[in-house]
């Protein structure tokens, strides 16, 4: 067996309150793919950013060459033969391919004029284009490219480092199928010129179709380890899951009641060629699970109405409702709790009363001037009602936890008449006792017959609150699965875009 | 209210200096002809406030001058229009071209510094063409004479061009301070996405900015016209948007939007037209006007910023202490 290039022993990282990574230990040998892959936040991402540097780990060896390192730094990754292809690509979309390749390492000349060797850079990408197969001059700018073609932009410039690892984080997730064919033989072309490729994705086909060895993550452990031999999808799938759920789950004080919020065959900005068709009952909690990037946030921004819709309806207790903008959708009684609450969620500098009143604020005016005592009065209410922690509701809202923040986007809503909420990722970031507090507020809301809809890509959650789940895959609704049928197993099938098997228990 | 007691105190220290130097600084005849500098300064800097609040810029309100100008001048004098409809079509001029560029800003979503510009380079050049580049001035008849009565007149000695300020100031402060209006110019001016997300028609309300503006620019014109009783429409207002800017600046407005207040323009507008007064009493060469205006701006603006990067520093410790007994998972360190 050949000497592993890169291995890691006992890596750890812990922020404060949640450990990402615990005693994780990997070896990457030359000339080998090896799959990476784990739920999100099983700790994939911070595993890489500590393989780049950009990371350091609380615990642990980082062995390079026989050279062992506690940290990294993003110098030494490079130096090292560390290279990336990011998920969110890293290019400079207004320079050319060839100064792309060479940013920050760029061949001068012209002596104290310290000119760029343009014309130089060029030759020398052209003929790493060609070993990729690319079908673009070196003088492209990259903001004409495809994000396949992007992409080997990225492995290009990994080669021109002589980059002996290569690190693709979801590589394929925007690719058709015939640009993921041939991204899978460059990678085979990688592997036979002894670089090593780690490749971490969702898709489990690729991981068959290509890896020599998979590393399974869950909850920042390794799950497993599979052999070539060994490596199929069920297996796959059983070693991603399996941790302990805790009990979340408050039923509702009454079966949900007839009518809702209907979603028909709408269509987003994310996947404009397809339809998604969904129905929350009023009284219900309904969990919308997927994998990042599978198009739930598009269809909570076009049912609120902050992207345009392109087609379907969406229906309020049967009637049509016409949202144009957010405005028409808060008339309706259809509020959102976005995802980032501190850039779309909150005036962070405004105090916590200002925030609480603001997408109501004609309520608490007479002759347009806002009369300062009903505005306090309400977010008083509210305030004790959500139990937000704070010195006063003149509090600005940037001084709260994230908890706090996020109650008094809440607070916002339920100072007004809601019919249905869309919550997506509603405890992100948020401490535990805040969040069971959350869940309490939503279940409250649902017992008093709003239809709530929960985006949350973690699994805990989507088990542990929802009285049905959705589940999504590339813009598609793929499967919808009653309590009896809850698993993280059916779950993840359903969002890796596989078929739900009914019978199957995990 | 910090920022604001803290430009009165420069206002007042400044004044004190410059008097006890020369006491002519203090006299009857140099405060009201200071008052009347910025009634007239005051008027459309707190359009250009406004504007600001917004995250927004307006560069074309001393091209509008120049332009509605002398077409107020035409109308009274060529066109023998009675005075009241002359002054309304200046105010819907400005009016007018307000909601073109507040149009283009929020609904094409142009960059207000780019619209504003261009705005400042066309009225100018359409205020010279229109004139063949001829001063306008009225005659020896008597048009207007009331109008010119209210617009340059006194009332018991006091400018009322000062007086109408104060009243501006205050109607603006209750609606920019207590107003739903006002509250969503600050809102949209922090985080136009959040207000977007809570409802808020952003565009119509950045728009009203500019609208508001330019019906400001349009008032000060007429005050402006009669303080110099002619328009030479190269000339005419140059400059004037950088007063106003200057004033929003040291009055508490900050470029990124979201912060100021209309007793806080109002100070600024003082400031400057008292520096400006300063350097004419002290013997202070007058080309150095405006080195030392920008001079005084540059160490106001830095003094504040070191004040509140302070003062956040002080809150920022504070909020971790309280925030100690409970495990905070950091923002942005959400699990991947």
């Amino acid at each position: 067996m050949l000497e592993p290039l890169l291995e890691l022993v006992g890596i750890t990282k812990v922020y404060p309150g949640v450990t990402a990574l615990d005693d994780v230990s990997l070896r990457v040998i030359p000339g080998e793919v090896l799959g990476l892959i784990g739920e999100n936040g099983a700790g994939k991402s911070t595993l890489m950013k500590i393989l780049g540097g950009v990371v350091s780990p609380s615990a642990g060896t980082i062995r390079l060459d026989g050279h062992d390192h506690a940290t990294l730094t993003v110098g030494e990754a490079i130096g090292a033969g560390i290279a990336f292809v990011h998920q969110e690509l890293n290019l400079f979309e207004n320079l050319d391919v060839a100064a792309n390749v060479f940013i920050g390492r760029e061949t001068l000349v012209g002596g104290p004029l310290r000119l760029v060797d343009n014309a130089g850079q060029r030759v020398r990408v052209a003929p790493l284009l060609e070993r990729l197969g690319a079908d673009f001059a070196p003088d492209t700018l990259v903001e004409e490219l495809s994000i396949a073609q992007r992409q080997m932009v990225e492995i290009a410039k990994a080669l021109s480092m002589e980059a002996r690892v290569i690190i693709m984080d979801e590589p394929t997730s925007s690719l058709t199928i015939s640009e993921t064919e041939r991204l899978l033989r460059i990678i085979a072309d990688l592997k036979a010129h002894g670089v090593a490729v780690i490749f971490i994705t969702h898709r489990l086909g690729e991981i068959a179709a290509s890896a020599d060895r998979v590393v399974v993550l869950r909850d920042g452990r390794v799950a497993g380890e599979l052999a070539r031999a060994e490596i199929a999808h069920a297996t796959m799938i059983r070693l991603m899951i399996g941790r302990d759920l805790k009990s979340l789950y408050v039923p509702p004080r009454s079966a949900s009641r007839e009518g809702g919020c209907d979603i028909a065959d709408l269509v987003t900005a994310a996947f404009p060629d397809r339809h998604v068709s969904l129905s929350v009952r009023h009284g219900e909690i309904l969990g919308l699970a997927g994998l990042v990037g599978a198009g739930r946030t598009s269809l909570a921004r076009t049912v609120f109405g902050i992207d345009r819709n392109r087609g379907g309806e969406v229906r309020l207790d049967g009637a049509p409702v016409v949202v144009r903008d957010p405005r028409d959708a808060i008339r309706h009684g259809i509020y959102l709790v976005p995802e980032d609450r501190k850039k779309s969620g909150l005036v962070l500098e405004l105090p916590i009363r200002e925030n609480i009143t603001l997408a109501d604020l004609p309520r608490y005016a007479r002759m347009l001037l806002v009369r300062r005592r009903s505005e306090a009065a309400v977010s008083r209410t509210q305030s004790a009602r959500l139990g937000i922690k704070a010195p006063s509701i003149d509090t600005e809202a940037v001084a709260l936890s994230g908890g706090n923040q996020q109650k008094v986007v809440l607070a916002k809503w339920l100072a007004m008449r809601p019919r249905v909420v869309i919550f997506d990722e509603p405890t992100r970031g948020i401490d535990v006792g805040a969040k069971n507090e959350i869940y309490a507020l939503m279940r409250g809301l649902a017992d008093q017959g709003v239809a709530i809809l929960m985006i949350s890509s973690d699994m805990e959650e989507v088990i542990g609150v929802s009285d049905r789940i959705a589940v999504m895959h590339e813009g598609r609704i793929t499967g919808m699965l009653a309590r009896e049928d809850f698993s993280e197993y059916n779950v993840l099938r359903l969002a890796m875009g596989q078929a739900h098997e009914p019978a199957e228990a995990a | 209210m910090r920022k604001e007691l803290g430009l009165l105190i420069l206002l007042i220290v400044v004044g004190g200096i410059t008097g006890a130097i020369n006491p002519t600084f203090l006299s009857a005849v140099n405060l009201l002809n200071m008052a009347n500098l910025i009634g007239l300064f005051g008027v459309f800097s707190l359009g250009e406030g406004l504007v600001i609040i917004t995250g927004g810029i307006d560069l074309s309100v001393g091209s509008m001058f120049a332009l509605l100008g002398v077409v107020f001048i035409d109308l009274l004098t060529l066109h023998q229009w009675p005075w009241p409809l002359a002054l309304l079509a200046v105010i819907a001029g400005g009016v007018v071209l307000g909601a073109i560029q507040g149009t283009l800003i929020t609904r094409l979503k142009m960059q207000p510094f780019v619209v504003t510009l261009c705005g400042l380079l066309i009225y100018r050049g359409a205020a010279r063409y229109y004139t063949t580049d001829s001063t306008r001035g009225f005659g020896y008849g008597d048009e207007a004479d009331q109008l010119r009565t209210l617009a340059s007149g006194h009332l018991y000695g006091v400018p009322n061009t000062f007086i109408f300020l104060v009243i501006l100031a205050i109607v603006m402060g209750v609606a920019l301070h207590r107003s739903v209006y006002g509250r969503y110019l600050y809102a949209v001016g922090k985080n136009e996405e959040a207000a977007r997300y809570s409802g808020i028609r952003t565009s119509l309300v950045v728009a009203g900015a500019y609208v508001i503006s330019g019906a400001l620019a349009g008032i000060s014109t007429v005050l402006l016209v009669f303080y110099t009783d002619s328009v030479s429409p190269s000339s005419f207002g140059n400059f004037y948007e950088l007063y106003a800017i200057a004033a929003a600046v040291l009055g508490g407005c900050s470029l990124r939007g979201g912060e100021g207040s209309i007793f806080g323009i109002v100070l600024g507008t003082a400031l400057l037209q008292v520096l400006q007064n300063l350097v004419n009493i002290l013997g202070i060469p007058s080309s150095l006007n405006f080195a030392v205006m920008g001079s005084v701006i540059l160490i106001g603006v830095l003094a504040d910023q070191q004040f509140q990067a302070r003062r956040r520093m002080a809150a920022a410790t504070g909020a971790a202490r309280r925030a100690m007994p409970v495990p905070i998972l950091r923002s942005g360190e959400q699990k991947t």
